[in-house]
């Protein structure tokens, strides 16, 4: 449904994006991460048809973005990094102006308005004045106004980030049942909702591709440790720190054992495992058989904001390597 | 065509909701009722002292009291337009809005051609005020209308021409202070430029007459239409329009 060749994109000054190439499938949900000034929304600026690459090539169903932009545009919904938003206009009046700028039938556009906000929990406010709306409330307008005429892609630039945490699961939730239909690129700088929602991630880093991959692959590629939780209290009276990690370490396949914390005298440490090797049965039966009590034990797995944070870290060890 | 039409209805929307169409239309009233009362001054003493003096030729209205107020009406649009024009883009450049137009299924043409034709609208509401005033000439006496209403036609193409310089300027930068003083700059070099011309014999005068916008507008004014002063105007506009459209596409690239 996408695909990106060689992507350069050159500012007066600044490479924003560094040859990238990626493919998205129909219905495919895409994440797409990377650190602050990334080029996430140049990138998706040129799939868009806002900015023409320098170099290379983006195709969209088809469609090359700078010999047929119209035919793109027609199959892409694109929701902004800030809504563009008519201040002076009612949310109603903003939305069948959009609608009928994206082509919309005259018959069907009441009905297109009605439903885009309902899906977007913005009916409350459609009699209400956009400059009067707060700031997550325009986020919903806007991610209303981008799915408005049903397009087959979406592209949504950080669409939770001014909604409050109920409304985010629901747009999420949104974003899920869209991606039945439509194959949907996002960005966002809250891993979690990429774990709950994208089948696939890329990451960019300073305009060059990190890493692309489905989800279940970046875990199984990363996971090499295994990161468990324990929280240990002494049967009777204050307990050292010192001679419970020397404990732990002793435990076959733990490979590092740090002291978090002492919550009212209950120690919780964080431990390191080798890959492969499970631990934790081991790991509860040293702490029985010391003697101590054992008030939690869990596996924390590695979250995509861990993998994420290591992607990055080696990047800039090999650029730090290249020079 | 249809994509020029929502452009354009867009765009007089939101001239009408702010106080910019209002304030300029109270602007215009003000000055404009001024010209028209000193012309009318004018005109009614100096027509007392010819009967006096016993000639009984009557004076021509429209030569007296249209004609110059027309021609005054040209010069306050050369304020105005840049009012108009400036925030046409730059507006929608700063808040990001242009986001929207951009990546719709429409093309730039059809974009700057309605917001081009929304700044013409508002700008020939305003200028029907001034038939107010004029229309208080036909209560008292029989001026002749035709050649008042190739004077608005006249007003109306080189308005118009002004305001397609004025949302070139307006594309050009996302600042639209410096979008208004730009197009009041060149509005007002295109005024000087026609005195110049006015006092010079030599082929370069001649040249500068034949460029100068407000120069086409005196037959108008006399009451004449001649297709040689339209046809300037229409491809100034045409011209004008284009030259929005090649630098909407290359500043898109350089940016
Ligand atoms: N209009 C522009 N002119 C010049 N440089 C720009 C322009 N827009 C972006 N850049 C530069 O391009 C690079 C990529 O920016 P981009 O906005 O794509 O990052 P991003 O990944 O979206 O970041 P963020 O997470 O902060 O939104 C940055 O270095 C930025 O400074
Ligand atoms: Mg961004």
């Amino acid at each position: 449904m996408i695909k990106v060749e060689n992507l350069t994109k050159r500012y007066a000054r600044n490479v924003a994006v560094d040859g990238i190439s990626f493919e998205v499938e129909k219905g495919q949900i895409v994440g797409f991460l990377g650190p602050n000034g990334a080029g996430k929304t140049t990138t998706m600026r040129v799939l868009t048809c806002f900015l023409p690459p320098t170099e290379g090539k983006a195709e969209v169903a088809g469609y090359d973005v700078i010999r047929e932009p119209i035919e793109v545009k027609r199959r892409i919904g694109y929701l902004p990094e800030t809504p563009p938003l008519y201040p002076e206009m009612e949310v109603s009046e903003y939305m069948e102006f959009v609608g009928k700028l994206k082509g919309v039938p005259r018959v069907d556009l009441a009905r297109r308005v009605e439903e885009a906000c309902e899906r977007c929990h913005c009916e409350d406010v459609k009699a209400k004045l956009i400059s009067r709306l707060s700031k997550g409330y325009r986020q919903r307008v806007g991610l209303a106004a981008a799915i408005l005429h049903n397009p087959d892609v979406l592209i949504l630039d950080e669409p939770t980030s001014a909604l409050d945490p109920e409304q985010r699961r629901e747009t999420l939730h949104l974003i899920k049942e869209l991606g039945k239909e439509h194959t949907i690129i996002l960005s966002t700088h809250v891993l979690p909702e990429v774990e709950q929602t994208c089948e696939k991630v890329i990451i960019i880093n300073r305009g060059k591709l990190v890493a692309t991959d489905t989800m279940e692959n970046l875990n199984l590629r990363l996971r090499g440790a295994e990161l468990v939780s324990v929280e240990v209290e002494g049967r009777n009276g204050a307990l050292s720190h010192d001679a419970v990690k020397q404990k732990l370490e002793t435990v076959d396949g733990v490979s590092r054992v740090t002291f978090k914390e002492n919550r009212n005298n209950r120690l919780v440490f964080t431990v390191e495992s080798a890959q492969g090797r499970p631990v934790r049965a081991d790991l509860a039966r040293a702490v029985v058989q010391s003697d101590w009590n054992l008030i939690e034990l869990h596996s924390m797995g590695l979250s995509l904001e861990e993998i994420f944070l290591q992607l990055m870290a080696s990047d800039k060890a090999a650029a730090g390597g290249a020079k | 065509m249809n994509n020029i039409l929502i452009l354009c209805r867009k765009e007089l929307k939101s001239y009408f909701a702010s106080p910019i169409a209002y304030g300029l239309m109270a602007f215009f009233a003000l000055v404009c009722g001024y010209f028209f009362y000193a012309a009318t001054a004018i005109f009614v003493m100096r027509s007392t002292d010819m009967m006096m003096m016993g000639r009984g030729m009557p004076m021509d209205v429209n030569e007296w009291v249209v004609r110059p107020v027309m021609m005054n009406v040209s010069v306050i649009g050369l304020f105005i337009i840049p009012m108009i024009t400036m925030r046409l883009f730059a507006e929608e450049k700063k808040t990001g809005t242009i986001e929207l137009l951009a990546t719709s299924p429409i093309r730039d043409l059809e974009i700057i051609t309605g917001k081009w034709l929304a700044a013409v609208i508002l700008f020939l509401c305003i200028l029907l005020i001034s038939a107010l005033d004029l229309s208080i000439l036909f209560l008292y006496g029989k001026p002749e209308w035709r050649p008042i209403l190739i004077s608005y036609l006249g007003l109306l193409l080189q308005g118009s021409c002004l305001l397609a310089i004025g949302t070139f300027i307006s594309n050009t930068t996302r600042n639209q202070i410096i979008a208004g003083v730009g197009t009041f700059a060149i509005c007002l070099m295109l005024w000087v430029l026609d005195w110049v011309a006015a006092y010079s014999t030599t082929a370069t005068g001649k040249v500068l007459a034949y460029l100068s916008v407000m120069g086409h507008f005196e037959s108008f004014a006399k009451g004449v239409l001649d297709t040689k002063d339209v046809v300037y105007y229409a491809s100034v506009i045409f011209f004008g329009l284009f030259l929005t459209a090649r630098s909407m596409e290359s500043l898109r690239w350089r940016a």
